[in-house]
């Protein structure tokens, strides 16, 4: 589903990336953890070019997302993203935020796209917040919306960038489920998180960076218990 | 006191036109001066320097020049290189276009800078093109942002405007002008169009206020 090719990402002189290559199968789970500054959340915005690569490549379904006969936004429609601090337009209603997308790129109709809305606010527990704009959620009911606003698109893939760390503590739990329920439907998701026992219990696989660099790349029983690395030791030390 | 609001009345179709044309004048230069602003914003937050010198340039030139000698130099100048005549509402508009539209652009710049990076990202992630994140998600609440600001713009425009009477516009100040050389009398029709001066910018005020609550309904909780 996805293929990450010896990618280098630079910001100036500073290297972010160093030679990443990353493989994830359709429906694969993968947690992507690691120190700040190790490059994780570049490397998941690289896969719909919220970043530019410097150097590499990346195949999505097949094809490459920096050729140039390659429409980013057909990439991105196919390729949803959930953010640290959830970015719900501020001047739309819940149910516009869902809908905005899926018309705007003539993917459903309106009718369409506000049934498909309300099935999906349904389903993360928020029916009830349709009408009401966005500044009157909490943080949790935000990033909720957030997800489902992503899934609104159908995308088959779905990018999480540190989804709970802006969130209250009381309001992380909520979020993990919905993101577990999702888990279960067989949608492949990549997950940048500092959750660890979150991360152990849903993800298919743990991606260990550091340095712009992927150290590890396990299973979870795999890398909790017995880590490869000691830069993974010394992080697994610090976070549990 | 010698004070004799008497004379006033029988110039009062007089006053109604002036108003009418302030009126007019201030909406044409508003609308194309808006129009206008729109792209200088965008120039002055391109990528590419040479637009952003052109723009800071336009804006530093319409900021540093009177608005008269800019409103005379496009009613008298630019006939004597073209060899055209611009009418008076013409040249007008024109010049309090391009002035206004100096001022706005940087009032709209402020806007859409102060929107949200995240807003964008957020919309470029679900597949949206770039052209439509800016009308649909950026510009939005660029303008919510900014409606004071461009409140004060427009009151600055209409009374900006008095000064077309120096180009044989007949707007409110030259109906008082008028008046005054008829009369021999004048106090009672200068305070006159000052009021209605006044009430202008009272309505504006008040219209824009109205609006800034309807575009702020998203803010409530």
């Amino acid at each position: 589903m996805i293929d990450v090719k010896h990618l280098y990402k630079s910001f100036g002189s500073l290297e972010v990336l160093k030679d990443v290559s990353l493989h994830v199968n359709k429906g694969e789970v993968v947690a992507i953890i690691g120190p700040s500054g190790s490059g994780k959340s570049t490397l998941l915005r690289s896969i719909n070019l919220l970043e530019t690569p410097t150097g590499g490549e990346i195949f999505v379904d097949g094809k490459s997302i920096t050729a140039k006969d390659t429409s980013i936004t057909a990439l991105r429609q196919n390729v949803g993203m959930v953010f640290q601090h959830f970015n719900l337009f501020a001047h739309m209603t819940v149910l516009k935020n869902m809908i905005y997308a899926p018309v705007k790129t003539k993917r459903l109709t309106k009718a369409q796209a506000a049934e498909k809305a309300m099935q999906l606010l349904e389903r993360v527990g928020l029916a009830d917040k349709a009408n009401v704009y966005p500044v009157t959620l909490s943080g949790g009911q935000k990033q909720r919306v957030a997800i489902a606003r992503a899934l609104a698109m159908d995308p088959q893939v779905i990018l999480f960038d540190e989804p709970t760390s802006a969130l209250d503590p009381e309001m992380v739990t909520e979020v993990l489920d919905v993101i577990k329920e999702l888990a279960k439907t067989g949608i492949t998701m990549l997950l940048v998180t500092h959750e660890m026992g979150f991360a152990r219990e849903v993800a298919d696989r743990i991606v260990f960076m550091d340095n712009g660099q992927i150290l590890e790349d396990t299973a979870p029983e795999e890398f909790f218990a017995a880590p490869k690395t000691e830069r993974a030791r010394e992080f697994l030390k610090k976070m549990l | 006191m010698n004070l004799d609001f008497n004379i006033i009345p029988q110039y009062a179709s007089y006053l109604v036109s002036a108003t009418g044309i302030t009126i007019k004048v201030t909406l044409l230069a508003l609308f194309f001066g808006f129009l206008l602003a729109i792209p200088l914003a965008f120039m002055k937050l391109s990528r590419f320097r040479v637009l952003r010198i052109i723009t800071s340039f336009y804006t530093a030139v319409f900021r540093g020049v009177p608005l008269l000698v800019q409103l005379m130099l496009v009613y008298f100048g630019v006939p004597q290189l073209t060899g055209g005549n611009l009418t008076p509402l013409q040249a007008s508009t024109i010049a309090l276009s391009l002035n206004s539209a100096a001022y706005l652009s940087e009032t709209l710049r402020g806007g859409i800078m102060a929107v949200d990076y995240g807003q964008r990202e957020a919309a470029l992630a679900l597949g949206v093109s770039s052209p439509w994140v800016m009308i649909d998600i950026v510009m939005p609440q660029a303008l919510k942002s900014v409606l004071p600001g461009l409140v004060n713009e427009m009151i600055n425009l209409l009374k900006n405007t008095s000064l077309v009477s120096c180009i044989s516009m007949v707007d409110l100040l030259r109906a008082a002008q008028l008046i005054i050389s008829r009369s021999y009398r004048a106090f009672e029709p200068l305070l006159t169009v000052a009021i209605i001066y006044f009430i202008l910018v009272e309505i504006l005020d008040l219209v824009s206020r109205r609006l800034e609550r309807w575009v702020n309904k998203s803010d409530r909780r």
